[in-house]
């Protein structure tokens, strides 16, 4: 079969784009069916208390309100929400029941659901619970001091859920020889992903079977574990993948509402739908990032970095949930990033608080860790006298040195190692796009009441977790192939890399193809969209199975044509034998293959990011001025679509910098539970950036050589704006050490200066 | 109460209880799901529309105020079923990736070239940075609606 194709590489329109553009998407909120009711969920309004009683009377005489559930209508044993990813047999007695059992840990935790007819009802039902809450102390700081207050979980003798260790070469040696060393505390504040759609569900049964639609992200794990707290074979259990409204790590996990809304509907004999509402979403959708670090450096007089060390607690939130131990792990592994660091060790406290349950957000672990190691690095290489690009030039592992090991953590035996590439390639190339030389010129300076500073860090980004995805290939009669993946889609546009992929594969016009997504009623078994592995793992997956449908097509036609296999040939989408004689696609339809792709081996994509900020220096404010981000990425799939993710991220990331923070009282009150208080980048805040992504080296674990790509742009860039707001302060001897940015913090930290040399002029310069 | 209003230029019927917002009656009454609700606070503008031409988030206003209006949602942009010159820029650009946001920054960018064609970059931005997009970073989208303006530009050109 001959016909190349070059869909791979390509910027192709996106199939997604009609029907979102026409306002023809299917989001779970969309949908309805016959006999619905709807669902409103009773949350604590208190951080830490025993629940010692519920009275659901008046709710229940509520006209138009079916079913109240409480933990009574559920147990007496109640499911809890388990640790799916890196799991950690420990953490068992600090998992969430699905319904508060006894006592409340967060504001936000559910206590009750109300089915009734309509939405509007059943949310008005909620002003009618009389609950009886004892309250006790809230912890809502994650310093052993606070964690030590009160033990929250009568079971265990610790707040401390979990310590994780990140290994590698011998650290005290390292320090003990080293000719200088640095130590400094950090903090990343607690805030999260908001994808633009909240989440919800509709669960409808029919006898013995259910059916939920709004799965996202890993439906066959929910099924798993749904079937298993129901009671159910997986075969009973349909998750149907909607359109999304964005993931970015938070949606699509199994969380307590991931039970209940089914659980409800048996218990009503009705389907049942739910929309989390914004302000729910605040508080009971995953939160993220918050980490206080320690972290010590050890170099040598020439810069050379012999060692890293820290301590890390990360405030977990008031339970382990599914995916809660990758970011600690990640601290872990990549305090090191990029950089060839022979002894590392780390101490990362999983911490329990009275607050919204942590998770996954892109970048997870990685955009702290990042931060925390950049910032450090300018300090370091200030306090010796080196230039801090030259710094990075000689510490960045070089090719020759791949794959390079990362620190292996500890209990979970989790080892990594950076795959291939060369990173000084993406610094130059930053160097160059940023124009460095001159934007270095008004570094440090005062211009017209603006402090100007530049900085730059560097950071790899891992991707295609594993272990497997799969995928099934078939000819249709209308003459198209379907594809069909495990893969999830969250909004990156999934349905067109996967048919660029196929069509390439195949050798047939994009158009031919049509890709199926997602559901469990589709594949056997499928793994989903996390850790940037849809590419990477689904798109190899497919890869893998259109070259077994190739041969199956060449069979299926030759015997059609009175020719053999090899002679058949691929022309202008009909199957062509050596005599010219010729079918069309369609009339082998129901030729199918089928193809998998695993690995344990993640993909490293690397890159450099620059900032050039100002800072108001009356009131603190930062402006971003210019920003560039240069990736390497292995191959890329869609040029356009790439971009989109790494300027999206970027602004993520900007968010998460300067803007956003949830913040919570004394009492573990939610303090910024509406978009009026939780700040999210408009179109106005930061609109100079430029992202170059490149495609030197590829995977060499991967069929397509392609690394994951969707969380890089977010990592670098609270250290490359951290460090470029030192920069700008420096006559001020500032030196950020918390984020996020924001005004009222700058301000303080150049007044701070300012007093500092006024004491003492001579040593601020 | 009843209310009677136009929706993308026809005439529709809704019954819907006083304190219904104009973008739950849309949604769940009359099935237009098009305009979507990202936070009911009047935050997001995922859920904007147009009303009597102005840009409005129908989260903050009550369907029954609607009466007698001219309401145009995403449904009403296309033309004859194919995408407008703005829905295609949109395209063209990859301005959208989860599309949630999608329709309030296309009513909101309509809304505006609409009523001023030569709104220049600063204006354009500083119109739309009323809407929240978690997922493009917001650069393609204004790439877009410059890419539009032309068409707008021309349309106002050839008004009498």
């Amino acid at each position: 079969m001959m016909q190349s194709n070059s869909y791979i590489g390509s910027e192709v329109e996106r199939v997604e784009d009609a029907r979102l553009l026409l306002g023809q998407g299917n989001f779970v909120g969309d949908l309805s069916c016959e006999g619905v009711l709807h669902a409103a969920i009773l949350r604590s309004s208190v951080a830490h208390g025993y629940l010692k009683a519920i009275d659901c009377s008046a709710v229940r005489a509520c006209p138009g309100v079916r079913v109240v559930v409480t933990a009574a209508e559920i147990g007496p044993t109640i499911p809890t929400v388990p640790l799916r990813q890196d799991p950690i047999p420990t953490t068992a007695p600090y998992e969430q029941p699905v319904i508060a059992n006894g006592k409340v840990r967060y504001v936000g935790e559910p206590i009750a659901v109300v089915i009734a007819d309509t939405a509007q009802i059943a949310e008005d039902a909620l002003e009618f619970f009389k609950l009886d809450i004892d309250p006790l102390p809230a912890v809502v700081g994650a310093e052993p001091q606070h964690a030590a207050s009160a033990l929250f979980f009568e079971t265990t003798n610790s707040n401390v859920s979990v310590r994780l260790e990140g290994v590698k070469g011998k650290v005290s040696d390292a320090f003990a020889r080293a000719d200088y060393r640095r130590r400094e505390r950090f903090t990343v504040q607690r805030h999260t992903a908001i994808p633009m759609e909240t989440r919800g569900l509709l669960a409808r049964w029919e006898g013995d079977k259910l059916t939920v639609w709004g799965g996202a992200k890993v439906p066959f794990a929910i099924r798993r574990l749904l079937a298993r707290h129901l009671n159910r074979s997986e075969q009973d259990i349909t998750i149907i993948e909607s359109d999304i409204g964005g993931g970015f790590g938070v949606r699509g996990e199994y969380y307590p509402e991931d039970f209940l809304v089914p659980f409800c509907a048996r218990m009503v004999g009705r389907p049942v739908k739910w929309i989390e509402d914004r302000r729910e979403h605040l508080l009971a959708t995953a939160h993220a990032r918050e980490v206080e670090c320690e972290l010590e450096i050890a170099c040598r007089s020439d810069g050379v970095i012999l060692a890293l060390r820290g301590i890390a607690d990360v405030d977990m939130g008031a339970y382990i949930r599914t995916n809660a131990v990758t970011p600690p792990r990640n601290i872990a592994q990549v305090v090191s990033g990029p950089y060839r660091v022979s002894n590392v060790h780390m101490d990362v406290a999983l911490v329990m608080t009275n607050k919204t349950p942590v998770g996954t957000y892109r970048g997870p672990g990685r955009f702290e860790v990042d931060f925390f190691r950049e910032r450090l690095f300018d300090m370091a290489a200030a306090d010796l006298g080196i230039d801090r690009v030259q710094f990075r030039r000689i510490n960045l592992v070089s090719s020759a040195e791949m794959p390079y090991p990362l620190p292996t953590v500890m209990p979970l035996h989790s080892e990594s190692e950076c795959d291939s590439g060369d990173y000084s390639r993406t610094l130059e190339r930053c160097l160059s796009e940023f124009d460095w030389p001159t934007k270095t010129k008004s570094d440090g300076k005062l211009i017209e009441g603006e402090y100007h500073g530049v900085a730059l860090g560097c950071y790899i980004e891992s991707g295609g977790s594993g272990p497997q995805e799969n995928a099934r290939l078939a000819i249709e009669v209308d003459g198209t192939v379907s594809v069909v993946v495990g893969s999830t889609a969250v909004g990156q546009g999934l349905e067109t890399t996967m048919a660029q992929i196929a069509a390439d594969a195949l050798e047939l016009p994009f158009e031919k193809i049509r890709v199926f997504h997602g559901s469990t009623n589709l594949l056997r078994q499928g793994f989903g969209t996390y850790g940037s592995r849809s590419i990477v793992m689904g798109g190899s997956a497919v890869w893998t199975a259109a070259a077994e449908l190739k041969k199956a097509m060449a069979a299926a036609a030759a015997r059609k044509l009175g020719c053999s296999p090899s002679e058949v040939r691929l022309l202008e989408g009909r199957l062509v034998g050596l005599k010219g004689q010729s079918i069309e696609l369609g009339e082998i339809a129901g030729v199918a293959a089928e193809g998998s792709f695993g690995s344990d081996k993640r993909t490293y994509s690397y890159g450099t990011h620059a900032a050039h900020v100002s800072v108001d220096s009356k009131t603190g404010r930062v402006r971003v001025l210019d920003y560039v981000a240069v990736e390497d990425v292995g191959r890329i799939v869609n040029p356009a679509g790439l971009h989109g993710q790494t300027i999206g991220a970027i602004v993520q990331g900007l968010g998460g910098s300067l803007l956003e923070h949830l913040i919570y009282d004394e009492s573990g009150q939610l303090l910024t539970a509406s978009f009026a208080d939780y700040l999210l980048p408009t179109m106005s805040d930061f609109p100079n950036i430029r992202a170059f992504a490149m495609q030197e080296h590829r995977a060499p674990n991967n069929p397509l050589g392609a690394k994951g790509g969707g969380e890089g742009g977010i990592i670098p860039v609270g250290g490359v704006i951290a460090n470029a707001v030192a920069s700008a302060l420096r006559s001020l001897g500032a030196q950020p050490v918390a984020l996020p940015l924001s005004p009222p913090r700058v301000w303080k930290l150049m007044e701070d200066g300012r007093s500092a040399s006024a004491r003492s002029p001579a040593t601020a310069q | 109460m009843r209310t009677t209003f136009n929706l993308n230029r026809k005439s529709v019927e809704a019954e819907p209880e006083p304190r219904t917002t104009l973008a739950d009656c849309l949604r769940d009454e009359l099935r237009h799901t098009g305009t979507h609700i990202g936070c009911e606070h009047g935050v997001c503008g995922a859920c904007t529309v147009l009303v009597d031409g102005a840009a409005v988030r129908s989260c903050l206003m009550l369907a029954v105020q609607a009466d007698g209006c001219d309401v145009e949602t995403v449904e009403g942009l296309a033309e004859n079923g194919a995408l407008s010159v703005l829905q295609k820029a949109f395209r063209k650009h990859h301005a959208l990736q989860c599309g949630f946001c999608t329709p309030g920054f296309l009513m909101t960018a309509h809304g505006l070239l609409l009523r001023e064609p030569f709104a220049g970059p600063d204006r354009i931005r500083d119109v739309l940075a009323g809407s929240l997009c978690r997922c493009t970073g917001y650069i393609p989208i204004l790439e877009a609606v410059l890419d539009a303006q032309q068409a707008y530009q021309q349309t106002r050109k050839s008004m009498p």
